[in-house]
C-alpha cells in the first residue's frame, strides 16, 4: 500500500542550534519529492526524523491517514539509502539485501526468492556471493537500493544518494533511478544538494535553507519563479544586476531591465538573469539594445558561454547557442538583451549571495 | 634517508636484532635447553604433580573470569565511551587506563585494604561466609583490574571509525537495536575484540604481583602457575619450574600468533570500508 507523507511543524534542535525549523510539505503518493539545499540546511536531518532515526522536538509526520511521529525506527518500514552506501561490509551482497527480511524471521527460501528478484531488478545477479568492498560505487549503491526496497517499503527515504559517485555514473545512475521509480511508483523523498538532479527527478520540490523552507513548488515553478533571491541564486546560476527602482524598473547607468513593479522608487534592488535569459546581437535590435562588450567566449559544444561587460562596468555571462555566437570573439562589441529579471530588494539579496558563495566554498572543500 | 652514512643503516638493524635477541630470545632459548637437558621425564613428573595441576587450574579459572567480565564490560563501556556524551565521560576515560600505570603490588595492597582483615568491605562478606581474601575472588578480582584496559582500549578506535551508519541501516530495515548489535557491530569488531580477548588472557595468565599479595599463595589451594614458579624457585626444584614457566610461555606464544593473525584481520575488514 502507498501512501503519501504529511509532515507538520517539524522542529529539531541540536543543543542550542535548530536544525530543523517548524517544517511543513508533503510528498505525493508514488511520487519523488525533493528537499534541496546547501549543506547545513537540515534537509538531511529532515529525512532522518522521517526515518525515525532523529526524534523530533515538536511537529508531527502523517502516511496517509496514520501519525507515525512517534512510531519506532524499526516499526516505520521505511527504506533508507545512504550518502555512503552503510553496506554491510562482513556480509556478501545477497546476505545485504536479505537483511530486512532475515530480521524479521522470514523462511529462507522466501529470502532467497526475494534477494534473486530484486538483483535482478537492479541487474547485480552475478554479484550475489561478492562483498561490498569488491563493488564499484555504483555497484554498491544499487544495492543499497535493494536493500532497502527488499521488505515492501511503503516509503523510500534517498539521502544524497549519488553524492559520493562520479559525475558520469551519477548522471546514469539518475536516469536509471527515474525508470526503476516509474515502475515502482513508490512514495519518495529524495534529499541533494545538486539542483539539477532535483529539476531531473523530483515531481514536487522542497527548497531549504537554515532549517527552513524557502520555496515548494513544481520544479518549473522552483526554476522559473524563484519565491526570493535564495531560491534564484541556489537553483540554476543566476547573474546578479545592481541597481536602482525607477518606476517599476531596476535602473544602471543609462539604462533599465524590467520587474520591479513590486518595488519603491529609490529601492537598491538586485535583478538576478539566468545565463539562457541573456540574449546577444552583435548589431543593436528593439529588443537587444544594451551595449557590452565580450571579454571571452567559450564554446562549450553546442552551447558557447560568454563572458561580458556591461556599459557601466558590471559583469555578466551568457548562454547562447554557438549558432547564434556565430562569429563573436574576444573583445567584440554586442549589444543585449536581458530576460525574466527576478528583482529583490538588495539587502535580502547581499546576504543570500553570501551565503551561497560560502556553501559552494564548503562543498568544494569537503 | 639521503644524508645518512652507508654504515647508519647496517648499525641501526644490528642494535635493533641484537636488543631483542638478548633480551627476548636468549632467556627462553635457556629455559627451554635447561627442561630439555633435564628430560622428558621430569616433564611429565612435573605437570602431573597435584600442586602443578591445581595451580594450571586455577590460573585456567581466574583467566576465563577475567575474560568473560573484562570482554563484556568492555564492549559496554568501549560503546558507551565512543557514542555518549556525558560528563566525566573524559574523566572515566582516563581513568580507564590507570591500571597500566599501577603496579599490581599496589593493586594487590588496595584489594587488602578493601577486603582484607578490618578491611572495608570486610564485614560485609564475612556476615554472609564468603571468603574474598586469600581465596579465588580477590585473585580474580585484582586480575580483572589490571587487565580493564586492554578490550576497551582495542574496540575504543575501532568504534570510533566504525560510527553508527551501518547500525543506522540495520534499524530502518527492521532490526532491534540488540539486532543491529549482535548483526552488525559485533561482527564488524570481531577481531579487535578477539585482540583485546588475547592481551587480557596473556596478561591474566602471567600476573603474579598482586594475586601474591591477596592469594596468600598457599600451596594446592590459592597458588596459580606463575605463583607455583615463584615457590618453586624458593625450594631450588629449578627444573620444574622451568618446565612450568615454558608451558606458560608457549601458551603466549600461540596467544602472540593468533594477536597478530586477529590484527590483520581487522585491518582487512577496516579496507572494506
Amino acid at each position: 500500500m502507498n501512501a503519501g507523507i504529511v509532515v507538520e511543524g517539524l522542529t529539531k534542535r541540536f543543543g542550542s542550534f535548530t536544525a530543523v525549523d517548524n517544517v511543513s510539505f508533503t510528498a505525493d503518493e508514488g511520487k519523488i519529492t525533493a528537499l534541496l539545499g546547501p549543506s547545513g540546511s537540515g534537509k538531511s536531518t529532515v529525512l532522518r526524523v522521517l526515518a525515525g532515526l532523529e526524534a523530533p522536538d515538536g511537529g508531527r509526520i502523517r502516511v496517509g491517514d496514520q501519525e507515525i511521529t512517534a512510531t519506532s525506527v524499526q516499526d516505520r518500514r521505511f527504506g533508507f539509502v545512504f550518502q555512503h552506501y552503510a553496506l554491510f561490509r562482513h556480509m556478501t551482497v545477497a546476505d545485504n539485501v536479505g537483511f530486512a527480511l532475515s530480521v524479521r524471521h522470514e523462511p529462507k527460501d522466501v529470502i532467497r526468492k526475494r534477494v534473486t528478484e530484486l538483483l535482478e531488478l537492479v541487474q547485480l545477479t552475478p554479484f550475489a556471493g561478492r562483498y561490498p568492498d569488491q563493488l564499484s560505487g555504483g555497484q554498491r549503491q544499487r544495492v543499497a537500493l535493494a536493500r532497502a526496497l527488499a521488505a515492501h517499503p511503503q516509503v523510500l527515504l534517498l539521502d544524497e544518494p549519488f553524492g559520493a559517485l562520479d559525475a558520469r555514473v551519477r548522471q546514469e545512475l539518475r536516469s536509471w533511478l527515474d525508470e526503476l521509480h516509474r515502475e515502482l511508483g513508490v512514495t519518495s523523498v529524495l534529499v541533494t544538494h545538486d539542483q539539477e538532479e532535483a529539476l531531473e527527478l523530483a515531481h514536487r520540490i522542497v527548497v531549504m535553507h537554515r532549517g527552513q523552507i524557502q520555496q515548494v513548488g513544481s520544479p518549473l515553478e522552483i526554476y522559473s519563479h524563484p519565491a526570493n533571491p535564495f531560491v534564484a541564486g541556489f537553483v540554476g546560476s543566476a547573474n546578479v544586476i545592481r541597481g536602482v527602482v525607477m518606476e517599476g524598473r531596476v535602473a544602471f547607468g543609462a539604462y533599465s531591465i524590467g520587474g520591479a513593479d513590486h518595488l519603491a522608487d529609490g529601492t537598491v534592488a538586485h535583478a538576478f538573469v539566468r545565463p539562457h535569459a541573456v540574449h546577444v546581437a552583435r548589431i543593436p535590435m528593439d529588443t537587444a539594445k544594451l551595449p557590452a562588450h565580450i571579454e571571452r567566449a567559450t564554446n562549450l559544444g553546442p552551447m558557447t558561454k560568454l563572458h561580458l561587460q556591461l556599459a557601466d562596468g558590471q559583469r555578466v555571462s551568457a548562454q547562447v547557442s554557438s549558432e547564434e555566437s556565430y562569429g563573436m570573439t574576444d573583445g567584440m562589441d554586442v549589444f543585449v538583451d536581458l530576460r525574466e529579471a527576478k528583482v529583490f530588494e538588495e539587502g535580502e539579496a547581499i546576504e543570500v549571495e553570501r551565503v551561497v558563495r560560502g556553501d559552494v566554498r564548503e562543498l568544494i572543500a569537503s | 634517508m639521503s644524508g645518512q652514512a652507508a654504515w647508519t643503516r647496517p648499525v641501526l638493524i644490528g642494535v635493533a636484532v641484537g636488543y631483542v635477541a638478548i633480551l627476548l630470545l636468549a632467556p627462553l632459548a635457556g629455559i627451554v635447553a635447561t627442561v630439555a637437558s633435564a628430560g622428558i621425564g621430569v616433564v611429565i613428573d612435573t605437570v602431573t604433580a597435584a600442586d602443578v595441576m591445581h595451580a594450571f587450574w586455577l590460573t585456567a579459572i581466574i583467566t576465563l573470569l577475567t575474560v568473560m567480565v573484562t570482554g563484556v564490560f568492555g564492549i559496554i563501556t568501549a560503546l558507551v565511551l565512543t557514542r555518549d556524551r556525558f560528563v566525566g565521560r573524559r574523566l572515566i576515560s582516563g581513568i580507564v587506563d590507570l591500571p597500566l600505570a599501577v603496579s599490581p603490588v599496589i593493586v594487590g595492597v588496595m584489594a587488602v585494604i578493601l577486603f582484607g582483615r578490618g578491611g572495608w568491605l570486610e564485614p560485609f562478606f564475612s556476615e554472609r561466609g564468603i571468603q574474598v581474601i586469600f581465596a579465588v575472588p580477590s585473585m580474580a578480582l585484582v586480575t580483572m583490574f589490571i587487565c580493564i584496559p586492554f578490550v576497551i582500549r582495542e574496540l575504543t578506535p575501532v568504534l570510533q571509525e566504525l560510527g553508527t551508519v551501518e547500525e543506522d541501516a540495520a534499524r530502518t530495515l527492521g532490526a532491534s537495536s540488540i539486532q543491529a548489535f549482535f548483526r552488525v557491530t559485533l561482527p564488524n569488531i570481531r577481531w579487535a575484540l578477539l585482540y583485546g580477548i588475547a592481551l587480557t588472557t596473556a596478561r591474566a595468565m602471567g600476573e603474579i604481583g598482586a594475586v601474591l599479595i591477596v592469594s596468600g599463595a598457599i600451596q594446592g589451594q590459592t597458588e596459580t602457575a606463575t605463583l607455583y614458579i615463584f615457590r618453586a624457585l624458593e625450594e631450588r626444584q629449578d627444573a620444574s619450574a622451568y618446565v612450568v614457566a615454558v608451558i606458560l610461555a608457549l601458551v603466549s606464544v600461540v596467544l602472540l600468533a593468533g594477536i597478530e593473525i586477529a590484527k590483520q584481520r581487522q585491518a582487512r575488514l577496516k579496507e572494506r570500508a
